[in-house]
Parts: structure tokens; C-alpha cells; sequence
């Protein structure tokens, strides 16, 4: 693949990707509900995914790249389920997901 | 042209996502948007990676988000709407935000080159390299997967009556 080829690709990939990490970090800056902060966090892994998935088809390096991004996906949904579990915990303990209504460290 | 479908398909997924009111839609969102990065990453000739996308990050992550929002209570119909009238504050910026940025993105032509690296060697199989080359990895996931079913069975388990 020549270097303007691979830019071409790249840079028409990496336009959404940008995008579509900023839907996920703006989700996570603004939102007060902590569900809706886990998918924005989901939102901005699916971006780096994607964007590990691109740099290793146009290097030719497809094979690592597929191998980082398992286990990039393994340790993501691990944390997924680890904080809907905090976030159902904190639920039980105060009766909402709102994240104004966490301001004790009690317990 | 089918990957630009795509790709604008994922980011209006994502968009729909975040600006849902209701909070099992947008968990559907999500799921849309995993469905559209696994066809492109399979599209990339990643089809291992695209396997894992699809079944853990659009089938089990899924099913997580909607376990835990089936644990939590529903908004009474005060909380909807002053919900709503929140969201519509924080929210709307967001697509505004987007245009410009793609606008930006369009008509900056940032001067960044690319210099691919040398075909050092062979197109390797993914097999050997997972479990040649990154054997370590294997040992992290093993001891996160772990990790994350006792985390799991202590925080999904509820509190024994007194």
C-alpha cells in the first residue's frame, strides 16, 4: 500500500473515529446519571477500537493489532461489569444513580 | 462509499446514544453502534477482533447494562420531566458541536505525513501472535477476567436480611 493510499484510508477513518470519541467524552463530562457515563465510556473505547484496527491494516500489522484490541476488549468489559455492579451497589445504598447524590464516603 | 454509509451510520448510532431520553434506548444505541464498528473492523480484515466486538461488546456488554438498569428503580413521572428539561439544556449543544468539528476536520488539511514502516516480515497469523508473541497478555486477562467474576458476585449479590 503506498504512503497516500494508506493516508487516504486513514484519514477518512480517523474523521468518525475523532467524532465519535467526542460523542463518548461529552457524554461522560455532562451526564450526572452514572449509566449513562459507563456509555459514554463504552463510546470512546469503540473509537480507540476502531482507530487500533485501522493502524494495523494500512502498516500491514493486522495480526498484533488484532491481538492488542482482544485484549483491549477483554479488560473493557471487565470494567463495564465491575462499575454497573458499583453503579447498582449505589443504587441500594442511596436509592438513585444520580451522581450529586454520592457526598459521603460512608459505609 | 459503502464504508462512508457506514462510518456516518455509527456516529448518527453514537449520537442517538447519548441524546436518548430513556435510558434502555440509548443501551440499544449502543449496541447499534458495536454492530457497525464490528462490520467495519471486519471489512478491515480483523475478523478475530471483529468476533470478539460482536459477541462481548454488543451481545454481553448489552445484557449487562440491562440487568443493571432492570436493579434500579424507574423515574416517577416529576422526575421525567424535570429530567427532560435538563437534558434539553445540557444536551443540545452536542450536535452543534459535531458540525463543527467535522466542519474543522474538513477543511483543515493538517500537514501530517505518514510514513509507513518497512515490511519487516511476513503477514503473521493472528494465533501466533496471541499466543507467541503476547503470551503475557493472556496471563493479564486471566487474572482481569477473574478479578471481574469475584468483583462481580460481591457487588450483583444483595445484602442478606438482618
Amino acid at each position: 500500500m503506498t504512503p497516500e493510499a494508506a493516508w487516504k484510508i486513514f484519514s477518512n477513518y480517523a474523521y468518525f473515529i475523532i467524532l465519535l470519541f467526542i460523542c463518548g467524552l461529552y457524554c461522560v463530562v455532562v451526564t450526572r446519571n452514572l449509566m449513562r457515563t459507563l456509555i459514554g465510556l463504552e463510546l470512546m473505547t469503540k473509537a480507540v477500537t476502531l482507530l487500533l484496527i485501522v493502524v494495523g491494516y494500512i502498516t500491514g500489522r493486522v495480526a498484533l493489532m488484532q491481538s492488542l484490541v482482544i485484549t483491549l476488549i477483554v479488560i473493557e468489559v471487565v470494567v463495564i461489569a465491575i462499575a454497573a455492579g458499583v453503579v447498582v451497589s449505589v443504587f441500594r445504598n442511596t436509592d438513585s444513580i444520580d451522581s450529586r447524590n454520592i457526598r459521603n464516603l460512608k459505609g | 462509499m459503502s464504508t462512508n454509509i457506514l462510518l456516518v451510520s455509527m456516529t448518527i448510532a453514537a449520537l442517538w446514544a447519548v441524546l436518548s431520553r430513556s435510558i434502555l434506548k440509548a443501551t440499544i444505541g449502543l449496541a447499534i453502534t458495536s454492530a457497525i464498528v464490528t462490520i467495519l473492523i471486519f471489512k478491515l480484515d480483523s475478523p478475530l477482533a471483529g468476533v470478539f466486538e460482536l459477541s462481548v461488546c454488543t451481545g454481553l456488554i448489552t445484557a449487562v447494562f440491562v440487568s443493571a438498569i432492570s436493579l434500579t428503580r424507574p423515574l416517577t413521572h416529576k422526575e421525567t420531566i424535570e429530567r427532560t428539561k435538563y437534558r434539553i439544556r445540557r444536551y443540545w449543544i452536542l450536535p452543534a458541536v459535531l458540525a463543527a468539528v467535522a466542519v474543522l476536520l474538513y477543511f483543515v488539511k493538517l500537514p501530517i505525513g505518514l510514513s509507513l514502516p518497512a515490511k519487516a516480515f511476513a503477514r503473521l497469523d493472528v494465533r501466533d501472535v496471541l499466543w507467541n508473541m503476547r503470551q503475557l497478555d493472556l496471563f493479564g486477562q486471566i487474572s482481569i477476567l477473574l478479578a471481574g467474576v469475584f468483583g462481580i458476585v460481591i457487588l450483583f449479590k444483595e445484602a442478606s436480611k438482618r
